[in-house]
C-alpha cells in the first residue's frame, strides 16, 4: 500500500508542478513505483514538463466517469523501467468535472499498485484543491521567499491542518536566490520557517537549468550536475526516511581555475 | 400569627432601601407596595429625587416585572430607584458570567484567514499570523508573535488590554478603537513584551507590559497569597 503526497501552494507560479515532476522523478529514480496524478483540470502542465504530452490518450476526467480504465489513461515514461507513471488532467473540461469523493477513489485504487502517489494541485483554493486533498496522505506546500507566497502557503497550511487524513505539511521553499537572501531583500529560510511554524523538507535554489529542463520535457532531476537536481533528490531521500542535511546555498563547486581568476581579480 | 410585613422601609448610611420580601406573590407584593407607598404619612415636601435601593431577597425577577417595580415606585413619590438587589441569577446569566469570567486556552498558529472568537479572556500559546484574526470579549493574551489583527473587547468593553510577547501587528481593536501599523515599520525594533489599551483620550496606546500594573489594575484576580 502507497501514500498519496499532494504538492500544494494557495499562490499559483510558485513552482508546484515543476517540484512534482522532480520529486516523482526523483522517487523513481531511487527505485520506488510512483504515479504523477495531474489534477489541474483545465490547465494542464506537469505532461508538458515530463516530456510525455504525446502520448496521452485518455485523462482523469475520463477515469473518474467511467470512460476508460485507470491503466489505460495512465502514461508510462520510457526512461524508467515500469517506475514513473502519469495520470495526465483533462484539457478540455473544468475542475467541476470530479468531485472530491471521485478523486479520494481513485488515489485510493492507485495506491495498491503504486508506492507513492504525487499528485499535482491547481492553484487556489477552491474545487480544484479540494480535489487535488481528498485522497492525499500526506502534504508539501511550497512556497517561495517573497511575502505574498508565504502569506497564501499561510493560508493552505490553515486548510490542510483541518484536513483529518492529511498529515502535519512540509514545507519545500523554492527559487531561492542566494545574493538577494544574503541582503536581507528576501526573506530567509528561518524566517519562513519560524513564521509558517512547520517541518521543512527541502530549500531549492533558482536555477536557470530548472526552466531549460522543464522546456525540453525533461525533468532536472534526471540531471545529476545541476544544484537544483540534487535538491530535489535529497527532498525525494527525506522523504523516504533518509536523513539528509540541508544543501549549502553558496557557489561551492568553483574550480581551482575560477579561484585564481577571482584572486586577481579577473571575474 | 400575625403575618409580618412584606415591604419594609429602612434608612441606611446610604440612603433609603426597600426590602421586599421573597415569600409572598409577586401581585401581593406589587399591591402593597402601592398601598405602602400611597398611605406613608410623611409627605415630603421638597421635590428633590430621592434615590433607593431595592433588595428583592431571593425572588427572580424579569426584566418586564423590574420595569414594573421602578415605575411603581418612581410614580408614587418622589423617589428613583438606583437598583435592584437580588440574590438569584438564570442559568442563562450565571453561564454568560462566567464566560466572560473565563480564560480560554487556545495552543495553535492562527493562520491567514482563519478567524477565532471566544467569550471571556484569550490565552493564545502560538502565533496570530498576518491575515489571521482573534476576537475576545474581554482580555487577548499572546505568548506567541501577533502579526495578524487582535480585537479585545469585542462586545464593546474599552477597558480590554491586548498584550503579546511580539507585538507586530497588522491591526490593533479595542471595544469600537481601531489602530493600525505605521506604513513604514522598522524591523528592527524587538517589540517584545507589549501590550494595547485605551488610553484617556481613546486612542490605542502601546507600551511596555509592566505598564498595565498601573493602568488595569482589575486585571490581578489573585486573592490571598502575603
Amino acid at each position: 500500500m502507497g501514500e498519496a503526497i499532494v504538492i500544494t501552494s494557495g499562490k499559483g507560479g510558485v513552482g508546484k508542478t515543476t517540484t512534482s515532476a522532480n520529486i516523482g522523478t526523483a522517487l523513481a529514480l531511487q527505485g520506488k513505483k510512483v504515479c504523477l496524478v495531474d489534477t489541474d483540470i483545465g490547465l494542464r502542465n506537469l505532461d508538458v514538463v515530463m516530456g510525455l504530452e504525446n502520448r496521452i490518450i485518455y485523462d482523469l476526467v475520463d477515469v473518474v466517469q467511467g470512460r476508460c480504465k485507470i491503466h489505460q489513461a495512465l502514461v508510462k515514461d520510457k526512461r524508467f523501467e515500469d517506475k514513473l507513471y502519469l495520470l495526465p488532467a483533462a484539457q478540455t473540461t473544468d475542475k467541476t468535472a470530479v468531485q472530491p469523493e471521485q478523486m479520494k477513489k481513485l488515489v485510493d485504487e492507485l495506491k495498491q499498485d503504486y508506492d507513492y502517489i504525487i499528485i499535482d494541485c491547481p492553484a487556489g483554493i477552491e474545487q480544484g484543491y479540494k480535489n487535488a486533498v481528498a485522497g492525499a496522505d500526506k502534504a508539501i506546500v511550497v512556497t517561495t521567499p517573497e511575502v505574498s507566497a508565504v502569506r497564501d502557503a499561510d493560508r493552505i497550511i490553515g486548510l490542510l491542518e483541518k484536513e483529518e487524513n492529511v498529515e502535519a505539511p512540509k514545507l519545500v521553499i523554492n527559487r531561492i536566490r542566494n545574493h538577494l537572501m544574503k541582503n536581507g531583500d528576501m526573506l530567509d529560510v528561518d524566517e519562513i520557517t519560524t513564521h509558517l511554524s512547520i517541518d521543512l523538507i527541502g530549500i531549492v535554489a533558482d536555477d536557470d537549468e530548472v526552466i531549460k529542463a522543464s522546456n525540453h520535457g525533461e525533468p532536472i532531476a534526471l540531471n545529476p550536475n545541476s544544484k537544483a537536481s540534487i535538491a530535489y533528490r535529497n527532498i525525494a531521500r527525506r522523504i523516504l526516511g533518509e536523513a539528509v542535511p540541508l544543501q549549502q546555498l553558496e557557489d561551492t563547486n568553483q574550480g581551482v581555475f575560477s579561484k585564481i581568476k577571482r584572486f586577481f581579480g579577473v571575474r | 400569627m400575625k403575618k409580618s410585613q412584606n415591604v419594609t422601609i429602612k434608612g441606611t448610611k446610604d440612603g433609603l432601601t426597600l426590602h421586599l420580601d421573597d415569600t409572598c406573590s409577586y401581585d401581593e407584593l406589587k399591591k402593597e407596595l402601592d398601598r405602602k407607598l400611597s398611605n406613608s404619612s410623611r409627605i415630603q415636601e421638597e421635590d428633590k429625587l430621592l434615590s433607593v435601593k431595592v433588595t428583592v431577597g431571593n425572588r427572580y425577577l424579569t426584566e418586564q416585572q423590574q420595569e414594573e417595580l421602578k415605575e411603581l415606585i418612581r410614580q408614587k413619590r418622589n423617589l428613583i430607584v438606583e437598583e435592584i438587589e437580588t440574590n438569584v441569577l438564570t442559568r442563562e446569566e450565571a453561564e454568560q458570567l462566567k464566560d466572560e469570567n473565563e480564560i480560554v486556552s487556545i495552543a495553535r498558529v492562527i493562520r491567514s484567514g482563519q478567524v477565532i472568537e471566544v467569550s471571556g479572556d484569550l490565552l493564545l500559546i502560538g502565533d496570530v499570523n498576518p491575515g489571521g484574526t482573534v476576537k475576545a470579549s474581554g482580555n487577548i493574551f499572546i505568548m506567541g508573535t501577533l502579526k495578524g489583527i487582535a480585537h479585545a473587547g469585542s462586545g464593546g468593553n474599552e477597558e480590554a488590554v491586548i498584550a503579546a510577547s511580539v507585538m507586530k501587528p497588522s491591526q490593533l481593536r479595542i471595544g469600537d478603537c481601531i489602530n493600525r501599523a505605521p506604513d513604514h515599520n522598522s524591523d528592527d525594533e524587538a517589540r517584545v513584551m507589549e501590550c494595547a489599551f485605551i488610553s484617556e483620550n481613546r486612542q490605542i496606546i502601546i507600551d511596555r507590559l509592566q505598564v498595565l500594573i498601573q493602568q488595569r489594575p482589575n486585571l490581578t484576580r489573585f486573592e490571598g497569597g502575603r
